[in-house]
């Protein structure tokens, strides 16, 4: 009776664990085979690699997804470049250079800088930071530059703490080599702990990537949503979630434009399934590495 | 033993919160043209007749049809008459939209008050929003970048501004914004900013201002706050077959002379 109730138990553990699995398989599965029925009415080369993106357009619809994957990209690099150093520079601090209580201050803050809203953080680029873009820049504040900027500030805490334990799982021995050798605290830091963590910190901000690409609220209501192909970062843009998010709610079902946002959505999620792949991979060297 | 009662409980306490039928809520979703004024509308309503409960919500006219289609609603508020492929698909679902006018709205073009342009007529405007003139020295003002400021196409809006006046495609350089109080927001802050915003926005905004505009070269000027503003359109409701009951009631009431002052109030015009 009891091994039957472990076994029960065994399995409902199980299936729950495996239902994640297929509830991956079966998102994919969805946006697969209705983003696949695009090509019935538009050519793959016209969707892939067409610039204009107008499903309801005043004469002939065009469902070229180019421009909006530029944008995603473009914004997303603004944020790394952004959120990168000063997430290793953070992580660094905290790891290495801190006091106990700057650390717990500095982490706990951290922490709920991971938990504020999205939304929220878009309000802030609309009320703060779009104005100081116009005062410094001269431009629209709504545009790409202060999607990166917001997109940076939610990046940053996934880089700091996936940063942070690749530098603490660095063996003391290390430094303690590069200390008896003479080397200053800086040095140990910048010629021995940072190179021996360098793939965790990679894994790190391509996590960040990854979390910068998804999201879709901040972008939204703060890059201007236009359509056209932006020249720089200073320009307006319309990333790819932010498509979704605005025509999915309209579109009217079974229609062309219904299947092209599924498409994009096929090809975001293929997007994000590459950087974690990417990030997992080098994690798993970087614990070979030090092991 | 009292465990599972208990669960069994829940159970059907929540399933029983699920499958209720004839409710007193009203839904409503639609248009954000409409949205302020037919919540005001629905205070009204519910503070004479307490036990009915009305939720308003916005996100622009097709999402309120397609809500209605889907049977997700049970007044769409729309600022445009539906499409055929919107008729099409409700006859398919068995839905049967019947459209209601319980006011008229101006579309008002708003620019940055420190802009220097007055007037327009639609012709020009068209040009403006087709991004054929794109700087305000060609209409006569300072050197400076015209920014678009429209909103998605799931706004009725948005289409009823490009079958008027912009006839043919928006450039791909207007910055596509959420809702209409964004644009009045955004044209606020940027000194180069033009938008189009239903009348009822113009109340409570400072730091902007709206331009007269003529039907063409030859008409007069018309400020959207006259009579005889070329930009005028109607406000409809759609619902699933003639209205009955509580939602009849609640329509009924927006026609009445009390609606219809409601109506005047938020900043719309009364149907004649």
């Amino acid at each position: 009776m009891r091994r039957l109730k472990e076994k029960a138990i065994h399995l409902i553990l199980f299936l729950t664990a495996i239902s994640s699995v297929f509830l991956i398989l079966g998102i994919f599965a969805l946006l697969l085979t209705e983003g696949l029925k695009t090509f019935r009415d538009v050519s793959v080369m016209s969707f892939l690699f067409g610039i204009r993106w107008n499903p309801e357009a005043y004469g002939q619809p065009s469902y070229g997804i180019l421009s909006m994957v530029f944008s995603t990209f473009l914004v997303t690099s603004c944020a790394i470049i952004i959120a990168g150093p000063l997430g290793v520079a953070v992580a660094a601090y905290i790891s290495e250079g801190a006091p106990h209580k700057a650390r717990d201050i500095i982490k706990g803050a951290i922490e709920i800088l991971a938990g504020i809203p999205s939304v929220a953080i878009g309000f802030v680029g609309i009320v703060l930071v779009g104005p100081l873009i116009t005062k410094v820049f001269g431009i629209s504040g709504l545009s790409g530059l202060n999607g990166g900027i917001l997109l940076a500030i939610m990046a940053l805490p996934t880089i700091i703490s996936v940063s942070e334990d690749s530098l603490r799982a660095v063996p003391k021995s290390y430094k303690e080599a590069s200390f008896a050798l003479g080397a200053s605290k800086w040095e140990t830091l910048t010629k021995t702990v940072l190179p021996a963590a360098f793939s965790g910190i990679c894994a790190g901000v391509v996590l960040g990537i990854g979390r910068a690409i998804g999201e879709t609220m901040t972008v939204l209501m703060v890059t201007g949503n236009s359509l056209s192909i932006p020249k720089s970062i200073f320009d307006p843009l319309r990333t790819m979630t932010a498509t979704i998010a605005l025509e999915l709610g309209e579109v009217a079902k079974g229609t062309t434009h219904y299947y092209a946002i599924f498409g994009i959505g096929a090809i975001l999620f293929i997007i994000s399934l590459a950087t974690n792949l990417i990030a997992e991979h080098i994690s798993i060297k970087m614990r070979v590495k030090v092991e | 033993m009292r465990k599972t009662l208990l669960w069994v409980a829940c159970l059907t306490i929540f399933i029983a919160g699920c499958t209720r039928k004839e409710s007193s809520v009203i839904r409503i979703k639609g248009s954000d043209t409409e949205v302020n004024l037919v919540q005001r509308l629905a205070e009204g309503f519910m503070e004479k007749n307490p036990k009915l409960s009305i939720a308003v919500t916005g996100g622009g006219s097709g999402v309120g049809i397609s809500a209605l289609i889907n049977s997700e609603t049970d007044i769409a508020n729309s600022s445009r008459l539906m499409k055929e492929e919107e008729l099409k698909k409700a006859k398919e679902n068995g839905i049967n939209p019947i459209a209601t006018v319980f006011g008229l709205d101006r579309l008002a073009i708003i620019i940055n008050s420190s802009l220097m342009i007055g007037s327009l007529t639609i012709e020009t405007l068209g040009k403006i929003y087709r991004g054929e003139i794109t700087n305000y020295k060609e209409l006569g003002g300072a050197d400076l970048a015209i920014i678009l400021y429209g909103r998605t196409s799931a706004s009725g809006t948005y289409l009823y501004f490009r079958e008027t006046a912009v006839k043919g495609d928006y450039s791909p350089n207007m910055k596509q914004m959420i809702g209409t109080s964004q644009i009045v927001e955004a044209v606020k802050r940027d000194p180069g900013g033009i938008g189009y915003v239903g009348i009822g926005y113009l109340k409570s905004a400072e730091g902007i201002k709206e331009i007269k505009i003529a039907k063409d070269k030859d008409s007069p000027y018309i400020s959207p706050l006259e009579k005889g503003y070329p930009l005028e359109r109607k406000l409809y409701q759609y619902t699933n077959g003639e209205p009955s009951s509580n939602i009849a009631s609640f329509i009924s009431f927006e026609l009445s002379e009390e609606g219809q002052r409601i109506v005047a109030e938020e900043g719309f015009y009364p149907v004649q």
